[in-house]
C-alpha cells in the first residue's frame, strides 16, 4: 500500500489547514469542519518529553558534579548527535523532520546516562547512531520501534567495546577532580565470586549511604538512586508513568535475589543490595516505561515489570555480565506485542473476556 | 568421530525413509493443471478478477469454472498462454483498460464549503456532510485512491487530484470499490476524448460551484456522433463504444471535456494535466 | 463502584460560567423556519403538507411511519413556503419544510388546553406522547413512547432522570431544573406511571448545586424519588456509565439500559412530557444554549424548532470576530457546521461557538502508545490498537477489538497527544464494519 506517500502530502496539508484555519485571511468566512471531539487537553509529545527529561536532571547534575567536566561533554555529545542523527536521517528520506517533540533529545541523555564519564566521543556518537537510526527510524520512527532505543544504543556499545564499558569506571569525586579508575560494586561481587567462590560484601552503613546518594562508580546514570527515585515519583505523581512497571521490577529484583539470598548467602548478596546497584532504578523508572516499548495496559505492565526483574536477577546471578537490566529490558521489549495481545480487557458490559486473540 | 557421522547419517536416512512413506501415504491428488495455470498468472494477489487471490482463480481457470481472460492484470498475454495450456481458442485484441477519474475539479476551480480537518482519507471525509467540496460528486482529492492501488499506478498531484500512470495501471478496479463518490471508471486506452465531470447537479448550481463542471447545456450531444454522448441527469456521458472526433472537446463552454492520449507516459499527462488544470 | 465513579473520564474545562447564570428566555418568531422531517431516530415521518399549504401552530406536518417514528407539527401559524434540502444539523443535507411564520402564532383547535391527567393510564400516557412527538431531547432524539414501551421480558424497576448535563459549555438543562423542576418532576412522573416503575432517581452533577436544591425542594413530597449529586467527571451523563455510578449495575456491550431493568430520561424530555400530557402541547420548541466565547452575549433561549443558527445567533448579539468552530450540541460529542443555516431541530441541546484559538486541530502524528486514552476509555476498549488499525484498514481487527461499542465520547482524542482524529477512525471503522454487514446478509 502507498502509505508513505499519501502520508508525507498529509502534514504538508495539515499544516496548511492549520495555517488557513488560524489566520482564515481573506478565504471568507468558512469553518473548520472535523469529527468530534473539538476541544483537546493540549498535552503534545514534546510536553511529555520535556517532563521527562526535567525528572532526569537532579540525578545528571549531580552525575555532573560528581565526575566533572567530562560528564558534561559526555551529556553533551549524546544529546547533540542523537538529535542531530534524527533530523539529516527524516531529511534523507524526505520525512517532516520531528526534533521538536525531544524524543531524540531525551534518547540521546538516555543514552549518556547509561554511559561511563570517561566515554570517548565516537564511541557516543557510534551509540547514538545505532539507538536513534537502527532502532528507531529503520522501524518507522517514533510509535513504531520495538526496542528501547537508547538501550539498543547501550548495549552494541557493551558488546562492541567490552573494555571501555566494564573496566573504565571512574570513582567520583567533586567535579571528577580525583577519579581513579575502579569496578563498580557488582563488578567487584563477580570478581569476588570468581576468584574466592564466596562474596563478602557486608555493607557498613556508610556504603550503604554512598550506594544510595551516589558516591560510587558507575555511569553516570546509575550513580544516584535517591535522585533517581524522586525524579520517578514526580513522574509518577505526573501522570507520565504509572507504578506498574518500576513497582514490579524493582519488587521481582528484590524477591527473587532475596529467596537465593536465603538458599545460600554466601553465593548471593542481599536483596536490597542488588536493588540499589547497577542501573536498576535507573532502569526501572526511566528505560522500562518507555511508552512505545512497554505494554500499554496495567496487567500487562505488571507482567512486563516481573519479567524485567526476573531476567535481570537471572543475569546478574547466572549470567556472564554483572549487570542485567539491560538485558533484561530489551528481552521483554521483544515479548510486549504478546502481551498487549494477551492483556485484552472485556469491554465494559462484557460478560467474560474474549479467550481469542485478534 | 565414526560414532557420531554413523550415527548422524542413519539418523538422516531414516528420516528421509519417514518422509518418503508419508508423503506416498498422505499425497493429495492434485491436477497438474493447477500449478501450470498459477504459473502463467502474474502471482500478484491484487484481487482484480474478484477472487482472494491467484491460486483461487488458478484453480477455477484450471477446472473450466472461470475464462482464460478472466485475470486483468495479466491481459493479452496472460490470457494467450492460458489458452495454449488449457488448450481453449482465445480470440485476442480487447482493448486494455485503464482508471479515469472522472473530476476535474482541482482546488483552484472548484469551491470548497469549509476546512475539512481529520483523518486523510476520502471515506472519512465524506462522511461529514459529504466532503468539503460543495460539488457533492466531485474529488475529496485525500488519496484513498492512491494508497489502495496495489501497484502504485496512482498519484496525487498538487493540485489535489489524482493521476493514473498508464505504464502500471492494470483496471484490476479496486480504486473504482474504493472511491466513495464512485466517479474513477475504467475506460479503453484508445479513446481520446472524456467528459471530466460526475456531477447531476442543475446547471444553474454547478455554475455557482465549480469552473469547470457539467451545466447540461447538451452541445456537445449535438456535435458528436449520434448517440456517442447522451444526457443522464443532468450529465453529459460519453459512450466508449464511438469514435468521438478530438474537435468535439472544443464545443464545451465549461472546458469539461478533455482530449487525452491514455496511453502517453505520465509526465506528459502530468504536463498536461497541470497546463489546462485538468484531472487525469 | 455504586459511590457515583466509573471507569475512565476525563475532566475537561467546562466553561460553564458563561451561560449558567443566564435564565431562560423566550425568542422572538424569526422570519423562517426550516423544520426537518428526519428529527428522529428511526423512521422519519412523511410530510401531509405541500407548497402553500397554511399551517397553525402544532398542526401535524408529517405522519409517522412505523411504530419507531413520531409526528411532525409546525412551531408556528404560517405558510409552507418550500419544501427542498437544506443542511441538518447532524451532517447532511435533508428534505425540509420551510415555514413562513404569518405573526399570529395561531394554535391548531384542541391543543394548549390544560386538563387533568390524573386518570390517565399508561397506554393513554404514551399515546399522547407519541402524538405530541416527543424524541429524547439530550440529543439522541430516540422516540419517547418507543423507550417507554419496552418488550414484557424486561421489565423495569428503575427510572434515572438525567441532570448531568456533563459536556463543557452546556447549561440548558442546568436553567431548566432551576426554573421549572417541579414540572421536570411531574413529568418523570407520567413515565413513572407509564412504565409501572417505583423507583426514580434524579441524577444532578455536583458542579450545579443551584439545580440541585431546586429539584430537591421540589421532590420533597414525593415517595420513592430521591436525588443523587454524582462526581463532575466526562462523561457522566452518558447512559452506561450513568447507571454504573448510580446503581453498579453493567448494562451488558450491545445490549440497553432495559437489559439491567433501568430506563434514562433527559430532564429536557420529562419537562416535554409535562407539557404534552397536561397541556397537549406537541414539541415544537425548546431550550437551546448558545455560548461559547465565540457568541457576543452567552443565552439560554427557548427557540421554535426550525429557528436557523443564524437567527439564532443574532438573538444572542451575533458572532464575537470569526468564529473557528460552529457546533451543534456540545464540543466534545457534537456536530461541527459548515452553514449557519441549518436549524434547530428536536435533538439540538446547544450552539456553542468556539473561537480560532480554542479549536483543536487533529494531525494524525504516529501513536507513541502512551496509554493515555486508554486510560480514560470509559468503555475500557484500547483506543491506541483501534485507531492503528483503522489507519491499515484492518477492519476485522477494529470488530475483534470491539470498536461497535464505541460510544463516541471522545475522552481518547481529548488526551492524545499525537493529535490523532480517533474518533473519526472509530466511525469509520464501524461504516465498514455495517456494509460490510449489510452486503453479506
Amino acid at each position: 500500500m502507498n502509505r508513505d506517500t499519501v502520508k508525507r502530502e498529509v502534514f504538508v496539508e495539515d499544516k496548511k489547514t492549520k495555517e488557513v484555519a488560524e489566520g482564515l485571511a481573506g478565504a471568507g468566512p468558512r469553518f473548520l469542519v472535523s469529527s468530534s471531539p473539538h476541544v483537546r487537553e493540549g498535552v503534545e509529545i514534546r510536553d511529555i518529553m520535556r517532563l521527562v527529561i526535567i525528572a532526569l536532571l537532579p540525578a545528571t547534575l549531580f552525575s555532573i558534579y560528581l565526575f566533572g567536566v567530562r560528564a558534561l561533554l559526555t551529556i553533551a555529545i549524546s544529546v547533540g548527535s542523537a538529535v542531530l542523527f534524527e533530523a539529516v536521517w527524516q531529511k534523507a528520506v524526505r520525512k517532516p523532520v520531528m526534533i521538536g517533540n525531544l524524543s531524540a533529545a531525551l534518547t540521546g541523555l538516555l543514552l549518556a546516562l547509561n554511559l561511563p564519564s570517561a566515554s570517548p566521543w565516537w564511541m557516543i556518537c557510534i551509540g547514538s547512531l545505532f539507538a536513534i537510526v537502527i532502532a528507531k527510524q529503520l522501524y518507522g520512527g517514533i510509535g513504531y520501534n520495538i526496542f528501547n532505543p537508547a538501550l539498543v544504543g547501550r548495549v552494541v556499545l557493551l558488546i562492541a567495546f567490552p573494555v571501555q564499558m566494564t573496566a573504565k569506571w571512574l570513582t567520583p569525586s567533586a567535579w571528577g577532580m580525583n577519579a581513579v579508575t575502579t569496578a563498580t560494586p557488582l563488578g567487584r561481587v563477580r570478581e569476588a565470586l570468581l576468584t574466592n567462590g564466596r562474596i563478602d560484601v557486608h555493607l557498613t552503613r556508610q556504603e550503604v549511604l554512598d550506594l544510595l546518594i551516589g558516591n560510587r562508580a558507575g555511569s553516570l546514570g546509575e550513580v544516584s538512586v535517591i535522585l533517581l527515585l524522586i525524579g520517578g515519583v514526580f513522574l509518577i505523581a505526573k501522570k507520565i508513568i504509572t507504578w506498574h512497571i518500576p513497582v514490579s521490577f524493582i519488587a521481582s529484583v528484590w524477591v527473587l535475589a532475596g529467596v537465593f539470598h536465603l538458599v545460600n548467602p554466601a553465593r548471593y548478596a542481599d536483596p536490597s543490595f542488588h536493588v540499589i546497584t547497577g542501573g536498576l532504578f535507573l532502569g526501572a523508572f526511566f528505560m522500562a516505561t518507555d511508552y512505545v516499548t512497554s505494554p500499554i495496559r496495567p496487567v500487562g505492565k505488571l507482567i512486563f515489570g516481573v519479567g524485567c526483574g526476573a531476567i535481570t536477577v537471572v543475569i546478574r546471578l547466572f549470567g556472564a555480565y554483572p549487570e542485567g537490566v539491560s538485558f533484561a529490558i530489551l528481552l521483554m521489549n521483544a515479548v510486549t506485542p504478546l502481551i498487549d495481545r494477551y492483556t485484552r480487557a472485556a469491554v465494559f458490559g462484557a460478560r467474560k473476556v474474549k479467550a481469542t486473540a485478534a | 568421530m565414526l560414532t557420531a557421522v554413523i550415527a548422524l547419517s542413519a539418523l538422516a536416512l531414516f528420516s528421509s525413509f519417514l518422509l518418503a512413506v508419508v508423503a506416498r501415504a498422505f499425497a493429495v491428488p492434485v491436477n497438474p493443471k493447477i500449478e501450470e495455470v498459477e504459473g502463467a498468472l502474474p502471482g500478484a494477489n491484487c484481487g482484480g478478477c474478484g477472487l482472494p487471490g491467484c491460486s483461487e482463480l488458478a484453480r477455477r481457470i484450471a477446472e473450466g469454472k472461470a475464462d482464460v481472460d478472466a485475470c486483468p492484470v495479466g491481459g493479452e498475454s496472460v490470457a494467450l498462454k492460458l489458452a495454449a495450456i488449457m488448450g481453449k481458442a482465445f480470440e485476442g485484441g480487447a482493448v486494455r483498460k485503464i482508471a479515469l477519474v472522472l473530476c476535474n475539479g482541482n482546488d483552484q476551480v472548484a469551491e470548497k464549503r469549509f476546512h475539512y480537518n481529520g483523518v486523510r482519507d476520502c471515506t472519512s471525509a465524506a462522511m461529514l456532510f459529504g466532503g468539503d467540496k460543495a460539488c457533492l460528486y466531485g474529488c475529496l482529492g485525500l488519496g484513498t485512491c492512491v494508497g489502495i492501488c496495489p501497484f502504485q499506478a496512482m498519484r496525487m498531484l498538487p493540485n489535489g487530484l489524482p493521476a493514473v500512470d498508464p505504464a502500471k495501471c492494470t483496471a484490476c478496479g479496486k480504486c473504482v470499490a474504493a472511491c466513495p463518490k464512485k466517479i474513477i471508471k475504467l475506460v479503453p486506452i484508445d479513446k481520446r476524448v472524456h467528459i471530466l465531470c460526475s456531477s447531476h447537479d442543475k446547471g444553474a448550481k454547478v455554475r455557482k460551484i465549480c469552473e469547470v463542471g457539467c451545466i447540461a447545456c447538451t452541445k456537445c450531444v449535438k456535435e458528436a456522433p449520434e448517440g456517442a454522448i447522451t444526457m443522464h441527469d443532468n450529465l453529459a456521458v460519453v459512450s466508449y463504444d464511438f469514435d468521438i472526433p478530438d474537435a468535439v472537446a472544443a464545443c464545451c463552454p465549461m472546458n469539461t471535456i478533455h482530449v487525452r492520449a491514455l496511453d502517453g507516459a505520465i509526465e506528459r499527462l502530468e504536463e498536461a494535466a497541470s497546463v489546462s488544470g485538468g484531472a487525469l | 463502584m455504586a459511590g457515583g465513579k466509573f471507569f475512565g473520564g476525563i475532566h475537561p474545562k467546562y466553561h460553564k460560567e458563561l451561560a449558567s447564570a443566564q435564565s431562560i428566555e423566550q425568542m422572538p418568531l424569526p422570519e423562517r423556519l426550516i423544520v426537518h422531517f428526519a428529527q428522529n431516530l428511526g423512521a422519519a415521518p412523511k410530510p401531509v403538507v405541500k407548497k402553500g399549504d397554511a399551517v397553525r401552530k402544532g398542526q401535524v406536518i408529517a405522519e409517522p411511519q412505523g411504530f419507531v417514528s413520531v409526528p411532525l407539527h409546525a412551531p408556528t401559524s404560517g405558510s409552507v413556503q418550500a419544501i427542498d434540502l437544506f443542511p441538518h444539523p447532524v451532517g447532511a443535507d435533508m428534505p425540509a419544510a420551510v415555514i413562513v411564520p404569518d405573526g399570529k402564532d395561531e394554535w391548531a383547535p384542541g391543543l394548549n388546553a390544560p386538563r387533568n391527567a390524573d386518570g390517565f393510564d399508561a397506554e393513554k400516557i404514551k399515546g399522547i406522547i407519541r402524538d405530541a412527538g416527543l424524541v429524547g431531547m439530550g440529543g439522541a432524539a430516540f422516540p419517547t413512547h418507543v423507550k417507554l414501551s419496552p418488550p414484557k421480558e424486561k421489565p423495569i424497576d428503575l427510572l434515572i432522570v438525567n441532570g448531568a448535563e456533563c459536556e463543557p459549555y452546556l447549561a440548558s438543562d442546568h436553567r431548566l431544573m432551576i426554573e421549572r423542576p417541579a414540572e421536570i418532576l411531574e413529568g418523570a412522573s407520567l413515565f413513572a406511571r407509564a412504565l409501572g416503575v417505583q423507583q426514580v432517581i434524579v441524577a444532578i452533577e455536583k458542579n450545579k448545586p443551584e439545580a440541585i436544591e431546586a429539584i430537591r425542594s421540589a421532590i420533597v413530597e414525593r415517595r420513592g424519588y430521591s436525588l443523587r449529586a454524582l462526581d463532575v467527571v466526562y462523561p457522566q451523563g452518558a447512559e452506561r456509565q450513568l447507571i454504573f455510578a448510580l446503581t453498579g449495575r453493567r448494562v451488558p456491550a450491545g445490549g440497553l439500559p432495559m437489559d439491567v431493568g433501568v430506563l434514562v430520561q433527559n430532564v429536557g424530555t420529562a419537562f416535554a412530557a409535562y407539557e404534552a400530557v397536561h397541556f397537549g402541547r406537541p414539541l415544537i420548541e425548546r431550550v437551546v444554549c448558545v455560548t461559547g466565547r465565540g457568541i457576543a452575549r452567552p443565552k439560554n433561549i427557548v427557540a421554535k424548532i426550525g429557528t436557523t443558527f443564524n437567527d439564532a445567533i443574532a438573538f444572542c448579539g451575533g458572532q464575537r470576530g470569526e468564529s473557528g468552530k460552529v457546533i451543534s450540541g456540545g464540543p466534545m460529542m457534537g456536530v461541527a457546521q459548515y452553514s449557519l443555516e441549518a436549524p434547530i431541530t428536536k435533538g439540538t441541546s446547544g450552539i456553542v461557538l468556539l473561537t480560532r484559538e480554542e479549536v483543536a486541530q487533529f494531525v494524525s502524528d504516529p501513536c507513541i502508545r502512551c496509554g493515555r486514552c486508554v486510560r480514560v476509555c470509559p468503555m475500557l476498549l484500547n483506543p491506541s490498537a483501534l485507531s492503528i488499525f483503522v489507519e491499515r484498514l484492518r477492519f476485522d481487527d477494529a470488530e475483534a477489538y470491539h470498536v461497535i461499542d464505541c460510544i463516541e465520547c471522545g475522552c481518547c482524542a481529548y488526551v492524545c497527544p499525537s493529535r490523532r482524529p480517533m474518533v473519526h477512525h472509530f466511525r469509520r471503522a464501524k461504516a465498514e464494519i455495517r456494509s460490510k454487514a449489510a452486503k453479506a446478509s
